[in-house]
Parts: C-alpha cells; sequence; structure tokens
C-alpha cells in the first residue's frame, strides 16, 4: 500500500476512534451515519471509480441488506450480527447478481437507465407488495450483538461500525491493485481492448457489480440496524443518485475520495439544514444542495480530491498531466 | 517454401458478411501461414476492416469458417481466440493512455495468467506478466520510455506500444490493421524492419494503405475490391497483374 | 371485464400513452440531438401542471379567456423559460460526459422543486375543468366517460402531428433528424447548432410543460408528480431507442395499456410491470427497439 494511503487510513483511524470520548452522544450518532454513507460510497467507487460502470441503482442493493435484517431478525431469538451480516450481504449480492447479470448486456445510457429500472422495481416491490410492509416501513425489536456481546449502545456501535469501514477499506484497497482490479481499470479505459486481449470482460464487470452490491448490502444492514427501522425510501433513486453525487464530490478514481465525498456530502447536509445559520430558509436546504451539487460537478470534474493537483499546475503553470493516481 | 508447404497457422474459408443488403465481404478465402507476412490492400471500402474483424472475432459471420492453429473458432468470441494465440492491432490507438507503457504491457501479458482470485496481491509485482512485459518492450524498441505515461508519447511510439501490447500476449498469428498509420519516413522503416524480425515466428496479416511499404515487406499480397478478392499472389505478380493495374495501382499513380 | 369497463380503460391507457409520449418525445430528442441526459425534464412537466394552477385565476379575472388562453399563454411562458435554461444551463452540459449531466441536471431538479416551494407552497392543488369541456359521453347504459380526458388525447395527437409534420416536411425537421443521428455531420454542413439546439431544447420543454398543464385538472397538481412521470418517460426512451421519435410514441402507448391494465387487474404488481417490460425489450434489443432519427 502506497505511504499517502496508510498515512490516510492511520489518521482517519486514530481521529475517529478518539471521536466517542471527545464528542456528544449527538455527534458520535452524525459520524455513525457518515461512516455508513462512507460504506455506500465506497461500494460505488469500485463500480463507476474503477470500472467505468455507471449505476444508478445502487440503493437498491443498500435497501435489500437493510429489509433482510429486519425480515431475518423477527424469527431469530438472538440475532448476531456474525450471522446477519453475512446474509444481508449475500442477499443484496444475489439481486446484484440477477441486476447484473441482464443490465451488464447493454452500455452507456443504457446501461444508466436499466440499473435505474430494476431499482425501482425493487421499490415497487417493497412498497407496494406485503414484503415490504408497506411505506410506513418495518420496525426492528432486537437489539444487536456481535458474538454474544452487546453493540447495541451508539459508542459500541459506533465502533463496530468504523471496523466495518476499515475492513472494506483495505479489502477494496487490495482488489483495486490486484490482478483483477488492474483488468478493472484497463475495462473501464478501453473495453474493446481488453477483450482483444483476451479478458472476458462481462464476467470480470459481473463481479465486480456483485462485489459492489455485496458491499451495499452492508451499509443497508448498518443502517437497518442503526436506527431500527427501514422503510421503502431506502431504495429510492433520490438516494442512488445521492451516492453518485457522493463520490463525484470526493473525486473519482480514489478509495479516499469516496470516503471524503461522503463526508462531505454528510457535512453539507448537516450546513443547509441548520437553522441556526439559514433560519427559517433552513427548510428549502435541497435548494443550497442542489446549487452546491451543480457548482461542484462543473467546476471540480476531479472532486475534492482533485483540488491539491489544481493548485499545483497553477502554481507551476504546468497542464496536468501526471500519472493518474493508481488507487 | 512453397504456398503448398508452409504450415498454416490461420484460415478463413468463405468469408461472407452482408449488412442488411449490403455484402461487405464475399466468400473471401484467406490464408495466414508461419514465417510469412500476408498484406491484404484494396481501395476504400473494398471490405479489408470487415475482413480482418472477422478473423478477429469482433464481428460474427454471415456464413464461412475461420480456423485457428488447427481448430475450429467460427462461434468462438474474441477473448477466445486471443486465448488461443491471435492477437490484433488497431487502426486508431487503443492503448491505455492514463497508465505507463509498461502497465499497458503488462496488462496485456496479464491475460495469460489472470488469476483474478489472487486478491491480496498487487498486480504489478506479478512476475510473469512483468518479465514478459518488459521483453516485449524491450524487442519493440521502447526500453527508454517504460515508466512514462503512455498518453505522452509520439505519435511513432504510440502505434509501436500498439504491436507491443499485442505482442505482449505470446500470440501466434498477429493482425495488423494499419500499423502505419500517421508515420513519418523514419517511423515507418523501424515499424517495417520491425514487422521482419517478426515474421519467423509468427503468421502475420497486414492491412495497409503504404504501397511502397506493403511491396517491401510482404511475402503474398491479397487484392480486394468491393468485397471480393480479385487476385492473389507474390508481389511481383500482383503488381504486373493487369486487373490490378486498371483497378487499384494505375488509378492512385 | 365487460366491454364498456374494457372501452374505458382502452381511452384511459391511450390518454396516458399520449401524454407521456409528449414528455418523452422532448427527453428523446434533446438525448439523441444534443447527447444530453436530461433528469430534470420531468420538473418542467411539473412546472406546466403548477402553471395551469397559477394562471388560470389570472386569465380568467383579467383577461375573460378561459383554457384555451391559459394553454397559450402558459406554452409561451414556457418556450420562453426553455430558452432562458438552455443558455443559461444546458449548453454547459453538451460536452460533459454522462455522469456529470446526469448528476447536474439532479441538482437542478433540487432547485426547481425548492424554488417552486418558495413560490407556491407544497399543497395539492387542483385545476378546475372549464365548463365546455365538463360533460361525459355515454358508453353504455350505466358507463360514461369524460370528456375532457377525449379532449387532453385529442390535443396530445394534435401535437403529435404537429410534430411529426415539422420534422418529416421541413427543412428544420430535416435538420433535426439527421442531427439526432450524427452530429458532427450538420455541423460540417453549416447549420448553426447553437440555434438548432436551443429551439430544440425550448421545443421539448414546452411540449412537456403543456402536457403537464393539460393534465392538470384530471391528475391534481402536487409536489411529486415530475419525479414519477420522469423515470417511467426514461423508460419509455430507453424501450423506444434514444433520438427515434417513432419509437418513444410505440413505447408510451406500450406502457400505457401497461400501466392502466395493470393497475385494474393485477394492483399489486402494476408498479413492477412496467420496468418487468423494459429489463424484457432490452435483454432483446439492448438498444431500444428503433433506431435515432426515426
Amino acid at each position: 500500500m502506497k505511504k499517502s494511503q496508510l498515512f490516510f487510513l492511520s489518521f482517519l483511524t486514530i481521529v475517529l476512534m478518539a471521536l466517542p470520548f471527545l464528542g456528544s452522544e449527538y455527534s458520535v450518532d452524525w459520524m455513525t451515519k457518515t461512516l455508513i454513507y462512507g460504506i455506500f460510497a465506497l461500494s460505488l467507487e469500485l463500480l463507476v471509480g474503477t470500472t467505468g460502470l455507471v449505476c444508478f441503482g445502487q440503493a437498491a442493493f443498500f435497501g435489500i441488506g437493510a429489509y433482510a435484517v429486519v425480515k431475518i431478525s423477527a424469527d431469530l431469538i438472538t440475532p448476531d450480527a456474525i450471522y446477519l451480516l453475512p446474509i444481508s450481504m449475500i442477499l443484496a449480492g444475489v439481486f446484484a447478481l440477477f441486476v447484473g447479470a441482464l443490465s451488464l448486456r447493454t452500455k452507456g445510457v443504457y446501461f444508466i437507465m436499466v440499473t435505474l429500472a430494476f431499482a425501482q422495481m425493487a421499490y415497487y416491490v417493497i412498497h407496494d407488495t406485503p414484503i415490504g410492509g408497506g411505506t410506513d416501513g418495518i420496525y426492528l425489536y432486537n437489539k444487536p450483538s456481535l458474538f454474544g456481546w452487546s453493540i447495541s449502545s451508539s459508542v459500541e456501535f459506533y465502533l463496530f461500525t468504523l471496523g466495518c469501514l476499515l475492513f472494506v477499506f483495505i479489502l477494496l484497497g487490495l482488489i483495486t491493485h490486484s490482478r483483477f482490479g488492474r483488468a478493472l481499470t484497463g475495462i473501464r479505459i478501453n473495453e474493446l481492448r481488453m477483450r482483444a486481449i483476451g479478458y472476458q470482460t462481462y464476467n470480470y464487470k459481473l463481479m465486480a457489480f456483485v462485489i459492489s452490491g455485496m458491499i451495499a448490502g452492508l451499509a443497508g444492514y448498518l443502517f437497518a440496524v442503526k436506527d431500527g427501522f427501514v422503510n421503502p425510501e431506502l431504495l429510492s433513486w433520490h438516494l442512488s443518485g445521492a451516492v453518485l453525487i457522493m463520490i463525484i464530490l470526493g473525486g473519482l478514481g480514489h478509495l479516499r475520495g469516496a470516503f471524503i465525498g461522503a463526508f462531505a456530502f454528510a457535512l453539507l447536509e448537516e450546513f443547509f439544514r441548520s437553522e441556526a445559520i439559514f433560519g427559517s430558509f433552513a427548510k428549502y436546504w435541497h435548494l443550497g444542495l442542489g446549487l452546491s451539487i451543480i457548482f461542484c460537478v462543473a467546476f471540480l470534474p476531479r472532486g475534492l480530491f482533485g483540488i491539491p493537483s489544481i493548485w499545483q499546475s497553477k502554481l507551476m503553470g504546468t497542464k496536468n498531466a501526471s500519472v493518474e493516481d493508481q488507487e | 517454401m512453397t504456398q503448398d508447404q508452409a504450415k498454416y497457422l490461420m484460415r478463413g474459408v468463405k468469408l461472407t458478411k452482408r449488412w442488411g443488403g449490403l455484402v461487405a465481404v464475399n466468400e473471401v478465402d484467406i490464408d495466414l501461414a508461419l514465417g510469412q507476412i500476408h498484406a491484404v490492400i484494396g481501395t476504400n471500402g473494398a471490405g479489408k476492416s470487415t475482413l480482418i474483424n472477422l478473423l478477429s472475432g469482433e464481428l460474427p459471420l454471415s456464413s464461412g469458417t475461420v480456423e485457428l492453429l488447427g481448430s475450429d473458432v467460427t462461434e468462438k468470441s474474441q477473448p477466445m481466440r486471443a486465448h488461443l494465440g491471435l492477437g490484433k492491432s488497431y487502426q486508431r490507438n487503443t492503448i491505455f493512455p492514463e497508465l505507463t507503457v509498461l502497465e499497458n504491457c503488462r496488462l496485456s501479458a496479464q491475460s495469460r495468467i489472470q488469476k483474478p482470485w489472487h486478491f491480496w496481491q498487487d498486480g504489478q509485482r506479478c512476475k510473469v506478466s512483468h518479465q514478459r512485459a518488459i521483453q516485449t518492450l524491450e524487442k519493440t524498441g521502447l526500453s527508454t520510455v517504460i515508466h512514462r505515461q503512455a498518453g505522452l508519447l509520439s505519435h511513432g511510439q504510440k502505434r509501436q506500444l500498439e504491436v507491443a501490447m499485442c505482442l505482449a500476449t505470446e500470440p501466434k498469428v498477429l493482425l495488423l490493421d494499419e500499423p502505419l498509420a500517421g508515420m513519418g519516413a523514419d517511423e515507418t522503416d523501424r515499424m517495417l524492419n520491425f514487422l521482419i524480425s517478426l515474421r519467423a515466428d509468427h503468421a502475420i496479416m497486414l492491412v495497409e494503405h503504404d504501397m511502397d511499404a506493403v511491396f517491401k515487406v510482404a511475402d503474398v499480397i491479397t487484392v480486394m475490391v468491393n468485397g471480393s478478392v480479385i487476385t492473389k499472389g507474390s508481389p511481383d505478380e500482383v503488381r504486373n497483374n493487369p486487373e490490378v493495374q486498371s483497378a487499384y495501382l494505375g488509378e492512385s499513380e | 371485464m365487460d366491454f364498456s369497463t374494457f372501452l374505458i380503460q382502452t381511452l384511459n391507457s391511450v390518454q396516458y400513452g399520449l401524454l407521456l409520449f409528449l414528455v418523452a418525445a422532448g427527453l428523446t430528442l434533446i438525448f439523441g440531438i444534443m447527447g444530453v441526459i436530461n433528469l430534470a425534464h420531468g420538473s418542467f412537466y411539473m412546472m406546466g401542471s403548477y402553471l395551469a394552477f397559477a394562471l388560470s385565476p389570472v386569465v380568467a379575472s383579467t383577461l375573460g379567456g378561459g383554457l384555451i388562453t391559459t394553454l397559450i399563454i402558459g406554452l409561451i411562458i414556457a418556450i420562453i423559460l426553455g430558452y432562458i435554461l438552455e443558455w443559461m444551463f444546458y449548453s454547459y452540459l453538451y460536452e460533459r460526459d454522462h455522469l456529470q449531466q446526469v448528476l447536474m441536471t439532479y441538482g437542478l431538479i433540487l432547485v426547481i422543486e425548492e424554488i417552486r416551494s418558495l413560490l407556491v407552497g407544497d399543497d395539492v392543488h387542483g385545476v378546475p375543468i372549464p365548463d365546455w369541456l365538463s360533460s361525459s359521453i355515454k358508453l353504455s347504459d350505466v358507463m360514461t366517460y369524460p370528456v375532457y380526458r377525449l379532449f387532453i388525447s385529442g390535443v396530445c395527437i394534435l401535437l403529435a402531428l404537429g410534430m411529426f409534420l415539422v420534422l418529416s416536411k421541413t427543412k428544420l425537421g430535416m435538420m433535426i433528424r439527421a442531427g439526432s443521428v450524427n452530429r458532427e455531420m450538420i455541423q460540417s454542413l453549416g447549420v448553426n447548432i447553437k440555434f438548432l439546439y436551443r429551439i430544440v431544447f425550448a421545443a421539448g420543454i414546452a411540449i412537456a410543460a403543456l402536457a403537464g398543464m393539460v393534465a392538470a385538472p384530471v391528475s391534481s397538481v402536487y409536489p411529486g408528480m415530475g419525479q414519477g412521470v420522469l423515470i417511467i418517460c426514461f423508460v419509455i426512451v430507453v424501450i423506444g431507442g434514444i433520438g427515434s421519435i417513432k419509437g418513444a410514441l410505440i413505447a408510451s402507448l406500450f406502457i400505457g395499456f401497461i400501466d392502466t391494465f395493470g393497475k385494474v387487474l393485477l394492483p399489486e404488481v402494476a408498479g413492477v410491470l412496467v420496468y418487468v417490460f423494459m429489463a424484457a425489450i432490452l435483454l432483446w434489443k439492448p438498444s431500444g427497439l428503433f433506431k435515432a432519427g426515426s
């Protein structure tokens, strides 16, 4: 692993582990939510940033992971994370396998639309049929535990989530650097060329899709357990759009970017919603968010992560032609 | 060696491609022998590019068969043909501009030992693909720029890299679609000498517009007009063929 | 299902399908010609409805006019708005990749929604049907069908015909069709691209807004109405083939039928049916039913 990535990870870990001792309960709760967004964003980064597959239906896998835990734990006496978590991930992965196998037959904008449509299918199944419990959503009554130890307090759950984030980060770091990940990068840059060289690109893309779906399912699991409540909006295309914004905001092509983007997005949301700053105008917070998104995509095409290199090239007066930081 | 004794590594038999009512390639036979550079020439729209794409597997055949190293690959996809030993280089640059020259070749070489489940090992530390890439780049004459970003190479170097990527998978048969496109005189000579050096160990098919280059390196030339082959033979035979002269060479003079 | 119910549902399907077509046509043209994915297109449909709601009392009291006047004034406003938006915002999207377009237009949706919220609030509103269209015709002893719905279909058919005429008979239409197949080509032919784009854009938005205006009396005017239409229209554009008006029409009618009859026959899965249909079509023809420019 590169020095800069190691530094980032260590810094992150130390700061985040210190939070429970320094921050209020509200901030721990907020940070937990942000970490979950981070995992969600990382799942999409593998698809969009590494493989170049713009999926507009990531929320479906997130939502399935969330609903899975609620539906299954109702039948278990002591629902332990050790089996609930993998089950949520596997269920999300199965749906991803189904969606991916069909969607990957299309390309470009058709792919974007097909993934959106499949997510909508899942949304309507949850929203309209008895499976989903309707628009009101379902409550989770069991307290989470890991290997029998309770992880239900804010701090305990926060640390568990942090652990999951670090796990995902390291796992994706390994994957993107591996032969598999390098091949995905090649597919992103020029799929035709990869096929000519001898790669069965469909299989690679499908694998990436399933892994990505499983990680989104993990994020969904954490979200459901954290709040003890799920509703169909977890599968809405608004959420799919939001997670796309997170990774663009942070900067495509970098795992760190995904986390930074999730964090920045959560901050933006807090900022525009804050009545302390905007008074009664705060209820129109979508306006500020929308303008920020437009601004960011228009002027920061490489996201927040790209800001240092923009400064660098402006200072040096050179064109930004460095070898792309292959993460 | 005569045509009969030559060892055919790839054969296309009665290859036909129809687009609706239009016949782009009409019952073309083509044989690629080891140790030979087989050039395919023809005017624009003659079907040369379509032919090469039918052989590579990128376009499905309307009828006809393709044989590669003894096995029938008519139904096989391009990646499968690549695995059996077919390499292709493209008319436009299909290199990976944001990656280094070394990584371009290494990724190509990696296709032979994909091992996607080895997720814990950094792909760039893969010794086999790394070695093969270095060797290929040395052969191609790009050793001095292996760490440069591929997008920053000169046009001629990019065309060299294009061929190098094709070679990194250690193919037996090479399909080269206008490798000299956009090259100046020096670069062209270098590339031609390089192709000659490859000849002994490969069967090479060359589609080209540069007539001087073709007559310099080709052992066999197939001439196509409007999707059909009008003649095939040695460079001298083709040069003196009256049909070819009127249909092609005479007009372009 | 007896015959008159079947007839009513068929008429509803056609009306719904035609309305969707108006929105989808603009979307597919904007996509086919300018290569822009416009996620905010549904918002223009919504804007049309809110325009109808806001304008009709004003038109009634100051001009003494009715629905037709409202439609005309609303159309003019929509064209102007479309022109301005293209100039201010969309023209910057042409050179960008699809992901950026998706996100920027998504941001635009948020902005438009909040501006609407600021200006007219979040309540659900109704728009009255004018007297001369408020009767119903008899289909059988017990069943009647509202004239206004027939009026909607009528307006849509008129607009669709107008579109077909312009596209197939006029020079402008020829340029538009050529442009949807090959952008660079028409540029090299000396056509003023900027102006062409602006017209196509304004027209696309205006038609979507008009659809919203005409639909307002039957569907009522509420905040989320743009989103529902948007997704369905994307499905239509994808099924029909991006850039194909014919495809958009056929797909719209298909979807109109599937959705309407689905809600009646299989209400629980009605929402999902449309997407199942789309998935099936795309598996058969990964680029949609028709090619661009048809």
